[in-house]
């Protein structure tokens, strides 16, 4: 309906991500969970994430609209 | 629970989810034309989101804590609430229902009941969904309102008013699509918020088989405690516990109760006849769609246990261990008592381990383990420890649990600031779509089944479209007093609980009948439905559980039959009001004339409708094929876990 949900869900997971890995990376120290730099490791699957609905978004919104 | 202290970035992630739903309220906004589009998303949602709305409608807060607590109070045997009993009822939805619900054209649920039967049935219907959706938006707000202020220190009252107000701001807007859109946006932030969650508990206590092999410790240690007839795989095994009986499984349940009152009557109650997940399948774009809505969603929902359950027998595994340093959290004590407690501890004796202990229950109100009380007075004589170390040393010894404490203490324990931010606003994004869903169901029901089919007919769509703004507003309103109701009073959760389960036990007799079987009637529905529900209540008044009070719990009138769980009681209470309701809708059905000709019922009943043709869909796309496939795996994760 109108708005191809994928652009809020790629938004929101992109910024988030980027804010998480910057966090891990900055802060190595303060990010530590049983050994691991969690926030840097899993701030990168989210960009990831998001940036795949981003491009989803993207290439349905080149398709022209279906009847 | 101690509260926590928040940093900026937790901040930041939680300010950008409300930012970003608020948003999409705002953006579909300008797609709001008529009333269908606001109230009922005019059927034009892709299957994939569709299909995740679907369950995440049905995955609030509520139920990612309690699966939690039962996940540790019964460890992999929680699992039957999704694969005994969600599967099917969504596969049995999808391929058998989805065509009437959709074909009918029917705006909700008790408007293909006014279809089918008549005006009775569906103002039943209507009414008792319409109050038990305020009350389970309400029940969801206290909890998040609670949570906040017992996690962050807000204040209840502003809490709850502000995060109100945030779901208030993008379902007026948006409507059904802006609830539909941040469920999907809630879905993805719970698996991505708990994923890491469950990972790092499962390194934490060593791997999946470490878990296990402490969990069949606990089962033979909790034999040795309390005589309980336990196997060492009370929490590992999903059925062999239950076909022992329900002496053998923490449950407490046999298995006709289980597989009859669980994994049918309330499973298929719910997922298939309940507005608030059905409305999202309601919302397809086609038939097609609408169909595989519940199939699309019961691939991820096959895989939850996973996410939600798995935690819950982690931290009992960690509580096992007494090398990892968690333990299951306590009830919330409030700080006067842990005060009194740390001075009956310096005051102890260590010679008199016995008087110290009972003296610090008396002071907290809640049982100690013996022995670790004993050590800490022990090491407090030694050593003058400070308060908090007393504090902590009585903490670690408390002997009562807080099960729905679980999730957030996992979560507490593992994820830094950051990880922090992202999994609370998980919770919090679920607390918050579960008013969303329930509003949004809510003014579908009242402002179609209930205002414009009684009070206000033959208005303009334009009229209906404002009404279902307004009706909006008072639903948010309405859910915000349900919840201070809910607040107020300890018992309104259980007494809410209980009434939902009266209703919604003998309802999927109604539906199976009335789709199945063309001959019954609208008379024999109604009555049917009716004392189906008192049936209900019936059967709970003159029952107990062992060791309930007779009261709010049931077995107020007579104790005529006493059960082994509260569960078993849940189940045998679904499954009488379902073959009450079933033999009485027949055998009224029987004896009463239908009013509606084959002419009306086409589309509605099974004998009736043409079959679906399968079109140009390849045949693994079907929805049968795909039900049987998800059917077989199924079977299979029943099977790994037996």
């Amino acid at each position: 309906m109108g708005l191809d949900i994928r652009w809020p869900i790629g938004l929101m997971f992109t910024l988030i991500g980027a804010l998480l890995t910057a966090f891990g990376a900055l802060n190595a120290a303060g990010s530590q969970a049983l050994g691991i730099n969690i926030n840097l490791i899993w701030g990168i699957v989210l960009l990831v994430f998001g940036a795949a609905m981003l491009l989803g978004a993207i290439r349905g919104s080149k398709k022209p609209p279906t009847a | 629970m101690q509260p926590i202290q928040l940093q900026w970035i937790d901040y930041t992630i939680l300010i950008a989810y409300v930012a970003f739903v608020i948003g999409i309220g705002w953006a579909l906004s300008r797609y709001m034309k008529t009333s269908a589009d606001f109230l009922t998303s005019a059927r034009s949602i892709p299957t994939w989101v569709t299909g995740l709305a679907f369950i995440s409608a049905n995955l609030g807060a509520l139920e990612l804590v309690g699966m939690a607590a039962s996940g540790a109070k019964y460890g992999i045997s929680t699992a039957h609430f999704y694969w005994l009993g969600a599967i099917p009822a969504m596969i049995f939805l999808a391929v058998f229902m989805m065509p009437f619900y959709y074909g009918s054209k029917a705006r909700s649920v008790p408007e293909y009941l006014k279809m089918r039967f008549d005006e009775r049935v569906r103002a039943l219907n209507s009414v008792a969904f319409a109050v038990m959706t305020i009350f389970a938006s309400g029940i969801s707000m206290n909890a998040l309102a609670k949570l906040l202020n017992q996690l962050l220190g807000w204040n209840y009252d502003l809490a709850l008013w502000i995060c109100s107000g945030v779901v208030l701001l993008y379902v007026l807007k948006g409507g059904l699509t802006s609830a539909i859109y941040t469920e999907v946006l809630q879905f993805f932030m719970i698996v991505l918020g708990f994923a890491p969650v469950v990972y790092l508990g499962l390194k934490d206590v060593g791997g999946w088989h470490a878990m296990t092999h402490s969990l069949q410790g606990v089962a033979v240690d909790t034999v040795a405690a309390k005589g309980a007839e336990y196997a060492a795989n009370a929490w590992t095994s999903a059925w062999q516990p239950l076909l022992a009986g329900p002496s053998h499984n923490p449950m407490g349940v046999d298995l006709f109760a289980m597989v009859f009152g669980l994994g049918f009557v309330l499973s298929f109650g719910y997922w298939c006849t309940n507005f608030l997940v059905v409305q999202r399948a309601m919302a397809a774009k086609n038939m097609a769609a609408a169909r595989n809505t519940p199939l699309v969603a019961a691939v991820p929902k096959m895989f939850f246990p996973f996410l939600v359950i798995v935690p819950g027998m982690i931290a009992v595994a960690l509580t096992a261990m007494p090398s990892k340093d968690y333990r299951i959290p306590p009830p919330v004590i409030s700080q006067e008592n842990y005060t009194r407690a740390i001075e009956a501890v310096k005051a102890a004796n260590p010679g008199d381990p016995g008087a110290a202990a009972s003296a610090v229950e008396a002071a907290l109100g809640e049982k100690v383990h013996a022995e670790k009380l004993t050590s800490l007075v022990a090491d407090n004589a030694k050593s003058q420890l400070t308060d908090t170390q007393i504090k902590a040393g009585i903490y670690n010894s408390i002997a009562a649990y807080d099960y729905d404490g679980v999730i957030l203490s996992l979560v507490k324990k593992y994820c830094p600031a950051g990880m922090l931010g992202l999994a609370l606003t998980a919770l919090l994004a679920s607390f918050m779509s579960g008013m969303a869903g329930n509003v949004t169901a809510f003014n579908t029901v009242f402002t179609y089944d209930l205002y414009q089919a009684y009070f206000v007919k033959d208005r303009s769509d334009k009229h209906y479209f404002w009404a279902g703004k307004v009706v909006t507003v008072a639903g948010i309103v309405l859910s915000i007093a349900a919840a201070y109701f809910a607040s107020m009073y300890n018992n309104a959760m259980d007494i809410i609980q209980l009434v939902f389960g009266f209703v919604n036990a003998p309802l999927f007799a109604t539906f199976l009948l009335g789709m199945f079987w063309k001959r019954t009637t609208g008379t024999g529905a109604f009555l049917g439905l009716f004392f189906g529900i008192a049936g209900s209540a019936l059967f709970h008044a003159v029952t107990i559980a062992a060791g309930n009070p007779p009261g709010v719990k049931g077995g107020y009138l007579a104790v005529l039959q006493t059960f082994p769980s509260e569960m078993a009681q849940n189940f045998w209470l679904a499954s009488f009001a379902f073959s009450a309701c079933f033999v009485l809708t027949v055998a009224i059905s029987l004896a009463t004339k239908s009013q509606k000709t084959d002419e009306d019922l086409k589309g509605l009943v099974y004998s009736l409708t043409p079959k679906i043709k399968p079109g140009d869909v390849p045949f693994y796309m079907q929805p049968g094929v795909v039900g049987i496939v998800l059917l077989v795996v199924c079977v299979i994760m029943n099977f790994i876990f037996w």
